[in-house]
Formats: C-alpha cells, sequence, structure tokens
C-alpha cells in the first residue's frame, strides 16, 4: 500500500535518516517512535506527498510519488487520512465544517451531513459540533482531527503524536478508537514518543513497533 | 453559461472554506468602480468626438459659400445664381438673407448691429448634390468669368478636421485599453495579496485533498463578482457624471452633448461585463500561478 524504498531526506544539506526502508501492508497497525527530532514526522510526511524523497522511492498505493502531478497528489491524499501533529483546522469553520471538509473540498458535501453525526457520535463530540476548533480541549480538538481523517472512509490512516498534549485517560480513548478502525482493516501508521502508550495497546492489536533513531529504522521489541 | 451561473449562484459550501478577505477585497471593488467610471468617460468622449467629427465634416463636404465683393450689384448676383444652377452637382444656390448675415456675425459683433452700416461681402449658400461637383472646375470658370467672386468649399478644414478627429478617436481608444489593462493589473497584485494572506487556509485545503482548481474557484468567484458589482457602481456614477455636464446648443449639429447616442448605449452595459472578465482571467491566472508553488 505505502513503500519506501532506500529513501533518504534531510534539512538544509543534513541528511535526517538516508537509504530508509519499510512496506506498510494493508490492513497493518504499526507504531513509529524515536526521540524528539528523530525526524518521524517527516517521514509520515513523505508518506502522504507532502515531502518528496530526496533519493530512493517512496510508492503510495504502487504508483511513485514523484510522478504524481498536482491534482494527482490530492486525490492520494483522499485516499490517506492524516492526523497531523497540529492539527491543521481552519479557525473560521465549525467543528463540524472541519471534520466535513475532506467531503467538502471532494465535491461530496451531500454526503457530509449523512456520515457526520455518526462519526460525531463515535468521536464523542455531538455537543461540541457547531464550536470553533479554537474552543475545543486538546483531546477534543485530536478527536475532532481523528474525524477528519476518517470521514473519506480512507484504507490508510496516519496519525502523528495524536496523544500529544492529552491526559492519560483521552489518550486511552483515542487508541482505541485507532484500534476499532484497525480491526475494520484499515492499515494504521500512528507516531509516538510516548512508549507507554504502546505497551497498553500492544496486548490488543498485532502491532509492529519501529524505531527512529540516529538515521537508522529498525525494530523495536525488547524493551517493550 | 453553466460556467457562468456557476459563477454566479457558486456552492456556499465551497465559498465558506476560504474566509472574507478584509482590504484586498473593498480595494478591489474600489478599484474596479473607479476603472469603469473612467472607462466610461474615456468611450463617452470617444464616441462623441467622432459623432461630432463626422457630422462636421459631412456638413462641411455638402455645404460651400460664394463670396462677392462689397457692394456687388443684383446683376452680378443673378448672374453667379445661374452660373452655380447650371453646375453640374449643385443642388441649390440661394443668397443668404440680411438677416441670415446678421446671425452669423452676432457672436463677433452682436446681435444690434445694422449690416448696412458694414461693408459685409454678399454671400450665396451652395447646397452640393450627394455625389458632389467639381470644386477646381467651378473655380476655374469663376475666374474666367467672374474674377471677383470667391469659392469657399471649406476644403481647408476638412483635412484637419477629419485627421484630428481621428486622432482624438485613436487616444479615447487606447486610454480605454490602458484603463483596462491597470484595472487587470491591479486584480491581479490584490489576488496576490488575498492567496498570500490565506496561505495557512490554502495549505490546510491542499492537506485535506482539495485540487487546485476549486482552491482558486473560491478565490475567482469572490474577485469577479468583486469587480462586476464594482464596475456597475462605477458605470452608474460615471453615467450620472455625464448627466451633470451642461447641456450643449446641439443646433445645427455643431456641438453635442458628451453622452451614449443609439448603440452606443451598449457600451454601459459591456463595462462591467468586461471588467468581470478581466477580473475572473487575471485572478484565475494570479490564482493558479500563485497555487503552483504552494505546497
Ligand atoms: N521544515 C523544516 N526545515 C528545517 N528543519 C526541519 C524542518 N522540519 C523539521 N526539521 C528538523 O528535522 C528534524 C526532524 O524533525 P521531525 O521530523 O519533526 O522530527 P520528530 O517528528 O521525530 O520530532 C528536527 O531536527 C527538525 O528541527
Ligand atoms: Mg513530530
Amino acid at each position: 500500500m505505502i513503500e519506501l524504498d532506500n529513501v533518504s531526506y534531510g534539512y538544509r544539506g543534513q541528511p535526517l535518516f538516508s537509504q530508509l526502508s519499510l512496506e506498510l501492508a494493508p490492513g497493518s497497525f504499526h507504531f513509529l517512535t524515536g526521540p524528539s527530532g528523530a525526524g518521524k514526522t517527516t517521514l509520515l510526511r513523505l508518506c502522504y506527498a507532502d515531502l518528496q524523497a530526496q533519493q530512493g522511492q517512496v510508492r503510495l498505493f504502487g504508483k511513485d510519488a514523484t510522478r504524481l502531478d498536482r491534482d494527482a497528489v490530492a486525490l492520494t491524499r483522499r485516499r490517506i487520512g492524516v492526523v497531523h501533529q497540529d492539527c491543521q483546522f481552519l479557525d473560521h469553520l465549525s467543528v463540524a465544517e472541519n471534520i466535513a471538509l475532506p467531503l467538502t473540498v471532494s465535491g461530496r458535501v451531500a454526503e457530509a451531513a449523512a456520515n457526520l453525526s455518526e462519526l460525531l457520535n463515535w468521536v464523542g463530540l455531538a455537543e461540541q459540533a457547531h464550536q470553533l476548533p479554537q474552543e475545543l480541549s486538546g483531546g477534543e480538538r485530536q478527536r475532532a482531527a481523528l474525524a477528519r481523517a476518517v470521514i473519506m472512509s480512507p484504507d490508510f490512516i496516519i496519525a502523528d503524536e495524536p496523544t500529544g498534549n492529552v491526559d492519560w485517560e483521552m489518550s486511552q480513548r483515542l487508541m482505541t478508537l485507532l484500534t476499532e478502525l484497525n480491526r475494520m482493516g484499515k492499515t494504521i501508521l500512528i507516531a509516538t514518543h510516548d512508549l507507554n502508550l504502546i505497551r497498553t495497546i500492544k496486548s490488543g492489536v498485532s502491532a509492529r513497533v519501529l524505531r527512529l533513531r540516529g538515521g537508522l529504522l529498525d525494530q523495536a521489541g525488547a524493551e517493550l | 453559461m453553466k460556467l457562468v451561473l456557476d459563477l454566479l449562484i457558486g456552492d456556499a459550501q465551497s465559498d465558506r472554506v476560504v474566509p472574507p478577505t478584509g482590504i484586498a477585497a473593498r480595494l478591489t471593488v474600489f478599484v474596479a468602480g473607479a476603472m469603469a467610471f473612467l472607462a466610461v468617460l474615456a468611450v463617452a468622449l470617444t464616441l462623441t468626438a467622432a459623432r461630432v467629427a463626422d457630422a462636421w465634416a459631412n456638413e462641411l463636404a455638402q455645404a460651400a459659400t460664394l463670396r462677392l465683393p462689397v457692394g456687388a450689384d443684383d446683376a452680378l448676383v443673378i448672374a453667379a445664381l445661374n452660373l452655380l444652377e447650371t453646375t453640374p452637382g449643385i443642388a441649390s444656390a440661394r443668397v443668404l438673407s440680411d438677416a441670415e448675415q446678421a446671425a452669423l456675425l452676432a457672436p463677433w459683433l452682436g446681435a444690434d448691429i445694422g449690416l448696412d452700416e458694414l461693408p459685409v461681402p454678399r454671400l450665396i449658400a451652395i447646397v452640393a448634390e450627394d455625389q458632389g461637383y467639381d470644386a477646381a472646375g467651378l473655380r476655374a470658370r469663376l475666374t474666367g468669368e467672374m474674377p471677383t467672386a470667391v469659392l469657399d468649399d471649406h476644403g481647408r478644414w476638412r483635412a484637419p478636421l477629419v485627421q484630428a478627429a481621428s486622432r482624438v478617436r485613436l487616444v479615447g481608444w487606447f486610454s480605454f485599453l490602458l484603463i483596462v489593462a491597470a484595472m487587470a493589473a491591479m486584480i491581479v497584485l490584490a489576488a496576490h495579496a488575498s492567496l498570500a494572506a490565506h496561505a495557512q487556509v490554502i495549505r490546510v485545503l491542499r492537506l485535506v485533498g482539495a485540487r487546485d482548481v476549486y482552491i482558486a474557484r473560491a478565490f475567482v468567484r469572490r474577485f469577479t463578482l468583486r469587480t462586476g458589482l464594482g464596475a456597475i457602481g462605477g458605470v452608474i456614477i460615471g453615467l450620472l457624471a455625464l448627466e451633470l455636464l451642461p447641456d450643449a446648443d446641439t443646433a445645427g449639429g455643431f456641438l453635442a452633448n458628451v453622452g451614449f447616442e443609439g448603440a452606443g448605449w451598449l457600451w454601459p452595459l459591456v463595462i462591467p461585463l468586461l471588467a468581470a472578465i478581466v477580473g475572473f482571467v487575471a485572478t484565475r491566472a494570479a490564482a493558479m500561478a500563485r497555487l503552483r508553488d504552494q505546497t
């Protein structure tokens, strides 16, 4: 579904990682861990064509990401639900409108109403639907972001630190939502530096834990 | 047509994704209004100049005068009339009455002059047939038979007048083009400013899978409507301003009111439409160019 083949990326000539390979099979559940600044966000951005590999190849749904034109990038992103580290809401739209935004911009406004109430209930934001995003608590924002990520029923869901700024109980709830999605057959990739979180959830799903450190990606196991 | 309808009605939801713009929006309305105002005046002046010049040139082409010396006797006048009436291409010839001659001089000498006291030549008004007459031949004949008579066919006036009129027309249309170009440039600047102010909104829209045309449309729709509405306002004010210009004395077709006549009235309708089209094209080009540079 998503393949990284000997990918290198760095900022200002400084390589962050090089020759990194990764394959995310359909239906798999991956955690990406590593210290802050290791390049987790950068790696995720490569997966939804927000960045282009400087070397090597990223294949999204079988297509070389560098060969996608701007329209193709847009269409590819509709198939990937992303919970961004900083949520990325439009501040002048209500929570409900923000969640429905992917449908709106794909011209599927009519479907929004039907899916929306169900989704709002699922993430527990029915009450807050008409508030503005900046009026929500950290946990509510993360759940709204998750709702927006899944409203297009994407096969692939990426979450970047979805439990940052969120208390323990709320992060448990978010993780439960993500494992539910995985049981529905979605492919999940979650970046987090919170190992405790991984430990509590690992028993519930068959997740692989990848660790990015010093420019290298390896399987973590022993310390979990 | 569908495109125009889409543009006017739009889809409310897609319109909401870009927050209403502040200063760039109001500037666009103002610029479109001001430019439409100037465009109305430029077109009105150009059309009027063309109309007046045409009228003058036509009038001068058909009318000529034969001037007989001061104190010419009736025999000479009758001989002159005979000569003129037998010239092919001349429809009629008529001696101007004293009252008519006094009216011609009134602007210069006042209304209450006595013609008797002045050494005024006798004037014969000549009206040519449409195809005209042979002025050079007539002049040669007069030199032979009536050396004191002078034919004035206004040829000296006509050529420079027609030339001046065509220059005025050229300058007028050039001003109009400049106005349209200046408006396009200002709209491009405003669109760029608006797109820059909304960089973060555009980024979010791209992240959730919006195509460039979708994002561009939200901006293009606004700018097109604004330029169209601004231009309608400018045209209305321009027409009011033309109404306020003093009425010229149009008798004799020598002067004309600055304004629109007949088919010229299409222009006040065309200008807002043209402004909207310019707004559409300029914003779309600006938006697509800018989006291509933004991730
Ligand atoms: N746009 C950028 N320009 C320059 N440096 C960046 C940029 N984004 C990230 N970095 C740097 O790259 C490194 C990795 O960042 P990031 O991928 O966000 O790591 P993580 O998500 O693991 O904390 C950090 O040192 C960060 O400062
Ligand atoms: Mg990060």
